[in-house]
């Protein structure tokens, strides 16, 4: 049927996803961590945050399953497959991603952006889309009527899904529906995000007593299903956000842009890390010449100015790629291969900020008592850094992970934007918007692919910047005191 | 202290070294001048010949680190890494593709660069660091709470739509500034302040959260409850005692920017049409000029690099505990 | 009449209570002190009366008036004229309770302006007569310095004078000695003492030291889980103390008294200020416990003389320490030392200037030579500072020293490599001082326990470690526990589960369990609450006398040393000036600094001692004076003293002092 393709950038991922499911494990049996997370499961902020959160990680995965579908048979012939690499997610939106227009289209409109010469007339007039609002046939007078109808179904079908959400999570903790949303139950953690840190304590009992802040996670799922349910059903008439100079919807182009953010953001500290920690460490606790070797690695590294750094290893990568057409089979293996050294230029420039941290912890730490006490076993160099230091510098390695993430997704824009991003055929946030800022210009401006990226990007890092900021607080020791 | 400085100058030359080098092996060593050329020049078809006229018009044609072929001293200088790193320790960056003399363009690109970058900066820094103030100051109270909230919001929103919806709403809907471009002399004021403003605006919720956290820190300490044991308003408290130890890590992290103020900002220089160096490395990393874009690199570290040292010299004049020892 | 009235005061963060329903009434010109254990509340207290308390915390009921003034009811703005000019209050730490980045006369400066109205060259002149009011020579240069270039003890007198520039009618001093050394503590509770006669101020002392409470008081409350569970006045309260909590108090601490027997020891700790009580706080740590007690609170109950309880019993049975002082036992059998210390230097270089080189040295431990012989214990005692805890570190080679020899069982140490020392550290291990750091909170304990044994392979048959060892090891960590006084069962557990207390107890565990013969013990009870520490030096004389352990005990508490010590050494900025059994050292002290020590320390009896108290503070190691260390604080010192270092002289069977005046 089909022939599935992993590409290096998915199997860093299931790598990522297997690494995440085993340090749950692993965090599980240490009683601080458990502890700590245990806060974070109880803050309603950051539970709202990773529902959103989680919900665009399942996007991005579904856009991760890559293969290549079968062509038709010809009899006799071997089975062949097609040149163009789709994902489970293309599966999902094959309507979205085939009915393309021919070129602009506002949002739920039903004719071309500009006008046009027609075939068979002298004048110019706007088109009839191809797929938007086509069932309507000639009579566009219930066009509004249509949009409102599809908008309720979809609410009702949203809330309907939600609604069965509820109820199997209530049957099976076997607790009432209404008990379950009641107010206080399990109090929104507004006026007691962590985010705000007053005095000594600031959470209330009612939180402590009870477990997992799960009233929030469902008053999020509630938007997020409605949001999803008006998509689906007026999405399977019109463009809901529109169409791009090429005729693809927006929407589609948004969802597929998930994947690349998500993957700047993670890959991109991954990469880095085993390094930041290694050096970091090294360098705290050997010291001396060890010490200043790291340190002016990193002084140097770190003086020349990010971007720069950035455009300049980006352009030497492009020579690179672009001299050696040969390595790549298809198209997608290529673009993914430049996602990927710009995930490995991005932490190559950015460990530097890790490793200074982690020296500088590792130099307290090592002055701490229960280091001598090893020490005074005789218990080896490498040992005292394995068992007494690095368990010790974790939470800040999470940290400094779930803080870089937004700040790597709003990087990814700007870098695609000056030229230095992701390859042109690749989706993302960063390609969307350079390409819609050509038409900025134009009279009346053509604003629905800007505003489709800058709301889809706004809600991964407002979601990932509330969660970093509840990890934070619950996993500084300051905070947990 | 002098001993201070000095050796903290000393310790900025094995850095610079180490900057010039990494650029030198990025440039020339992980793509030898032909494979530029080859990019440069369209990959498929292109003739040894046109290669070599490529490298020997910008000077690509010497051997890269050793020159067997010349004599003397001249094995060591008719060489790339000579010529064309090394140089760059004098200020001789060469000529860009478009034959102009680079460290001419940066002198003229200067100014509009530091008229955006200076008022943002300074407008910047005093907006946040008052907002924080206030927010410290009304901490816990609902205002604090959403002002950190907004802060939040105003950090996740990408920095290309803060210029974009400026330019849209200011310029396009209002027509209170002209859209783009510039001039010297006073009438560049109508030209600077959008770009400042938007600069202003974008940087705001990041910082004053830094800030805020700074400041919450700071008022959790002992001296604090001992200034108000004395029966200090709580004004006087957050200003005479909190202000100034709070300065302290702000300075760190400020000053250290400020050279680097020279580079203009990439993409607020960019979309408004400033000739600053900012959209002129941009310019260059589009056209992939490579020379342009190496010496850009040298000048954003030795800029950074000072910005360092002007850190840890303020840090000895704001820190009584430093300046004293 | 009285100048301070608290009524049934509560303070609530959130479920606790950690203050709940105390009265007390202090009289003009009166120094009261609050007693208790770390956690009853007496800060907390402090802070409520100043509404000062943080932000969670709120004064829940009751009422405070100040001369007829209700404060709780006060707005803030005549409460800040009440804080600093009515009430003065100053800190435990005064190395953080002062501005870092302001000058001492700016400090005393705004507080002037504030209550005294005074500015300028007016202001200027004030700040330097109360610096000169607290002993601080050359009041003028100080006011321009910053905190940091003062010395403990003169940043305590600089609260202490920003405190009084208001004219404080109460003088609120929260532990204010506690993190000051013995001498430096003798200086500023005199000044205290004197200050509060000349101003006729009144002074709330809040304390946890028995000694300290005999020096100042004049009447005593003592606090207990949030309630004051006696009052008296001082005559009576050392005489005959009430409560049971105060008895035990007295009974746990150490003095030569109780040598070589048990201390008493509260069972249990003082609970979380979450726990709601019905009856009696103190029943479940009671041994004489009744059922009525554990029903309703204790009324309070008037004894004569101004002294009232809050206690049933009619008169509180002394407590009885578990086993009556064997004496020493300790055999003198052995004769060859176990460890034997040699001109010990540690120095750590000075870098400076432009090329970093070493321009002088912190000579940390400066030529120190001692004994010890096997299963004896010898105390090093001296003020933070002088190189105890350095001297330690070194001897066990966690400081590779700058010279000087250290011999274990006969085997010299110092030029040994790391890895020709891992056989011998089963030997010798240490026990540190803060047992909140000494513990790696990601570790179990039973891994903790276990580390030294697999480092050591000392954990599987013989040394042979390898296979299955790891078997044998996790066996024998539970005995070790029980040894220590904890639970077999509790080996699955993390640090954070366990007390100060119960932790100390783990790291004495940790060092088991390689069977050391020396244990270096790094001020191991000085974090620690009476009550614990008379557990842990329990425990610790115990383990010596099954074990037959050496102590290498590095303290600053002259009662633990008379306590526990067979011989001491007594260091002054890096040498040993004072050396000989602890009857000599302690009863008959020959060095001048010795002499001084000892009378600095607060005694519970009250009696004061006719040695003048030291003055000034201890010079820097990285300058030391020429000549005798000691003689620029010496009261004998001579010409000679400032030439040359003093040879050894010998007195008696084993006292050797350092001192031409000796």
């Amino acid at each position: 049927m089909i022939q599935p393709v992993l590409l290096w950038s998915d199997a860093l991922l299931f790598v990522l996803i297997a690494a995440i499911v085993a340090l749950v494990f692993w965090a599980r049996r240490q009683d601080a961590l458990r502890a700590a997370w245990g806060r974070v499961l109880k803050d309603g902020m950051a539970m709202a945050a990773a529902t959103v959160l989680a919900v665009f990680v399942l996007i991005g995965l579904l856009d991760s399953l890559h293969y290549r579908a079968r062509l038709p048979a010809q009899p006799g012939a071997a089975a062949r497959y097609a040149v163009e690499v789709l994902s489970a997610l293309d599966a999902l939106l094959s309507d979205l991603r085939q009915r393309s227009e021919k070129t602009y289209s506002a949002p739920l409109a039903t004719h071309l952006f500009a006008r046009e010469a027609l075939e068979n007339s002298t004048q110019r007039e706007f088109p009839r889309l191809k797929h938007g609002g086509a069932h309507l046939g000639a009579d566009l007078s219930n066009h509004e009527f249509d949009i409102a109808v599809r908008v309720s179904r979809g609410c009702a079908g949203g809330l309907l899904v939600w609604l069965l959400l509820v109820s199997a999570w209530c049957r099976w903790r076997g607790v009432a529906v209404v008990e379950m949303l009641k107010v206080g139950a399990c109090r929104p953690a507004v006026s007691t995000h962590p985010g705000f840190r007053f005095a000594a304590g600031e959470r209330n009992p009612q939180q402590t007593e009870s477990g997992t802040a799960i009233r929030p996670v469902f008053l999020t799922l509630l938007p997020i299903l409605l949001l999803f349910g008006i998509a689906i059903a007026v999405g399977g008439g019109y463009h809901v956000f529109g169409t791009d100079k090429v005729g693809q919807d927006v929407l589609y182009l948004s969802l597929k842009s998930i994947r690349t953010g998500l993957l700047i953001g993670t890959l991109t500290t991954l990469v880095m890390l085993p390094l930041a920690v290694l050096l970091g460490i090294l360098a705290g606790y050997v010291g001396g010449w060890v010490d200043d070797l790291i340190q002016y690695l990193y002084t140097t590294l770190s003086s020349i100015p990010g971007v720069l750094l950035i455009a300049a290893a980006v352009l030497m990568m492009q020579v690179v790629i672009d001299t050696h057409p040969e390595w790549f089979a298809t198209s997608a293996e290529r673009a993914d291969a430049r996602l990927l050294a710009l995930c490995l230029i991005l932490g190559m420039t950015s460990w530097t900020g890790v490793a200074r941290l982690l020296r500088g912890e590792t130099l307290k730490l090592r002055e701490l008592e229960f280091v001598q006490a090893a020490q005074a076993f005789g218990v080896g160099r490498f040992a005292i850094m394995r068992r007494h230091i690095l368990p010790n510098l974790m939470h800040i390695v999470l940290i400094a992970l779930v803080m870089d993430f937004s700040g790597l997704v709003l990087a990814e824009a700007v870098l695609s934007y000056v030229g230095v991003g992701v390859d042109p055929t690749t989706i993302s946030f960063g390609t969307m918007i350079n390409t819609a800022r050509m038409e900025l210009a134009r009279e009346p401006m053509v604003w629905w692919s800007l505003a489709a990226a800058f709301s889809f990007m706004f809600a991964l890092v407002l979601a990932a910047n509330l969660f970093a900021d509840a990890v934070r607080d619950a996993f500084d020791p300051r905070a947990s005191a | 202290m002098l001993a201070y400085i000095i050796r903290r100058l000393l310790y900025a030359i094995p850095i610079l070294i180490g900057v010039n080098l990494l650029t030198f092996a990025l440039f020339f060593v992980v793509n030898t001048p032909d494979d530029m050329a080859r990019m440069q020049l369209g990959v498929k078809r292109v003739t040894p010949e046109a290669i070599e006229k490529w490298k020997a018009e910008r000077g690509y044609d010497r051997p890269l680190v050793w020159n067997s072929a010349a004599a003397g001293g001249a094995k060591l200088t008719e060489t790339i890494l000579f010529s064309k790193s090394v140089r760059m320790f004098v200020g001789d960056f060469g000529r860009a593709d478009d034959g102009r003399d680079i460290a001419r363009e940066i002198g003229d690109r200067m100014g509009p660069s530091l008229a955006i970058a200076v008022p943002t900066f300074v407008l910047g820094l005093f907006v946040a660091i008052s907002f924080a103030l206030l927010l410290v100051f009304f901490r816990a109270t609902a205002l604090d709470i959403s002002g950190v909230v907004l802060c939040v919001a105003m950090m996740s929103i990408s920095g290309l739509f803060y210029i974009i919806g400026g330019q849209w709403l200011v310029s396009k809907v209002w027509h209170l500034v002209p859209i783009s471009g510039y001039s010297g002399g006073f009438d560049a004021a109508k030209f600077v302040i959008l770009p400042v403003i938007i600069g202003v605006i974008g940087g705001i919720g990041a910082s004053t959260r830094w800030y805020r956290t700074i400041f919450l820190e700071e008022i959790s300490r002992d001296y604090v409850r001992t200034a108000r044991a004395k029966g200090l308003p709580e004004r006087v408290v957050l200003f005479r005692h909190v202000l100034r130890n709070a300065l302290i890590p702000i300075l760190t992290g400020v000053v250290v920017v400020i050279p680097t103020l020279f580079m203009g900002s990439l993409l607020t220089e960019s979309f408004f049409g400033i000739p600053g160096l900012g959209s002129y490395t941009i310019d260059a990393i589009n056209a992939q000029d490579f020379a342009v874009v190496r010496s850009m690199v040298f000048i954003g570290s030795v800029l950074y690099i000072l910005g360092l040292l002007l850190t840890d010299i303020s840090y000895t004049l704001a820190d009584p505990r430093v300046r004293l020892q | 009449m009285s100048i301070l009235e608290v009524r049934d005061m509560a303070i609530h963060i959130r479920e606790a209570r950690p203050v709940d329903g105390v009265s007390f009434d202090i009289a003009a010109g009166e120094c009261f002190t609050l007693l208790g254990e770390s956690g009853c509340g007496k800060s907390m207290t402090a802070l409520g009366l100043m509404r000062l308390l943080p932000a969670a915390a709120q004064v829940a009921s009751g009422s405070v008036s100040f001369e007829g003034t209700d404060l709780l009811a006060l707005p803030e703005s005549g409460m800040r004229d009440i804080r600093g000019g009515g009430i003065g209050m100053i800190f435990q730490e005064p190395a953080t309770s002062l501005n870092p980045v302001l000058t001492v006369g700016r400090q005393i400066g705004e507080a002037l302006e504030l209550h005294a109205g005074l500015r300028g060259a007016a202001a200027r002149a004030r700040a330097a007569e109360l610096l000169d009011l607290v002993g601080i020579p050359d009041p003028l240069r100080r006011l321009d310095e910053f905190p940091f270039q003062l010395s403990g003890g003169l940043r305590q007198r600089v609260m202490i004078a920003c405190a009084l520039a208001g004219s404080p009618r109460l003088l609120i001093a929260d532990e204010p000695t506690t993190a000051l050394d013995v001498t430096i503590q003798a200086q500023v509770l005199d000044l205290l003492d004197e200050l509060r006669r000349k101003q006729d101020m009144a002074l709330l002392l809040i304390t946890h030291d028995l000694g300290v409470v005999a020096r100042m008081a004049d009447r005593i409350g003592v606090m207990y889980a949030g309630q004051l569970v006696e009052e008296a006045p001082r005559a009576q309260f050392f005489t005959q103390p009430a409560h049971p909590y105060s008895v035990r108090l007295f009974a746990a601490l150490p003095d030569a008294e109780r040598r070589g027997g048990r201390l008493a020891t509260i069972p249990g700790s003082v609970p979380a200020a979450e726990v709601r009580h019905a009856g009696c706080r103190f029943a479940d740590r009671c041994s004489e416990v009744m059922p009525e007690c554990r029903n309703a609170p204790p009324p309070w109950r008037e004894i004569a003389g101004g002294q009232r309880v809050r206690c049933v019993l009619p008169g509180a049975a002394p407590a009885v320490a578990a086993g009556v002082g064997a004496g020493d036992t300790a055999a003198h059998a052995e004769t060859r030392p176990l460890l034997s210390v040699r001109d010990l230097q540690v120095h750590f270089p000075i870098r400076r200037g432009l090329l970093q080189r070493a321009v002088g040295a912190v000579r940390a431990v400066d030529g120190m030579s001692l004994q010890l012989l096997p299963g004896r214990t010898l105390a090093l005692v001296g003020e933070s500072g002088c190189g105890k805890t350095t001297a330690g570190k070194a001897m066990l080679q966690l400081i590779r020293p700058t010279a000087g020899s250290v011999q274990l069982d006969g085997v010299e140490l110092t030029t040994r490599s790391t890895h020709e020392l891992r056989p011998l550290r089963a030997k010798m291990q240490m026990v540190f001082q803060d047992p909140f750091a000494s513990l790696n909170p990601r570790l179990r304990i039973g891994d903790i326990i276990a580390e030294g044994m697999q480092a050591l392979g000392t954990g599987g048959m013989g040394d042979s470690g390898g296979v299955g060892s790891d078997r044998d090891t996790a066996a024998k960590v539970g005995p070790l526990l029980e040894q220590v006084g904890l639970r077999a069962d509790m080996v699955s557990r993390y640090p954070h589960e366990f007390s100060g207390g119960q932790r100390q107890r783990i790291a004495i565990a940790r060092a088991l369990a390689v069977h050391p013969q020396l244990l270096i013990c790094d001020e191991p009870t000085s974090a620690l609450d009476v009550s614990v520490q008379a557990q842990i030096l329990n425990l610790l004389s115990d383990l010596q006398r099954e074990l037959k352990l050496a102590y290498l005990f590095i303290t600053h508490n002259i009662a633990v040393v008379d306590y526990l010590a067979h011989e001491v050494a007594v260091m002054y900025l890096g040498r040993v000036v004072e050396y000989g059994s602890a009857d000599e050292v302690l009863r008959s002290p020959r060095h001048p600094y010795t002499k001084a020590l000892l009378a600095a320390v607060p005694r519970v009896d009250g009696a004061k001692s006719e040695v003048p108290k030291l003055a000034g503070d201890m010079p820097s190691p990285a300058k030391p004076p020429s000549g005798c260390h000691f003689h620029p604080r010496c009261p004998l010192a001579d010409a000679a003293c400032r030439l040359s270092y003093p040879g050894e002289t010998r007195f008696g069977a084993t006292q050797v002092v350092r001192c031409f005046k000796a």
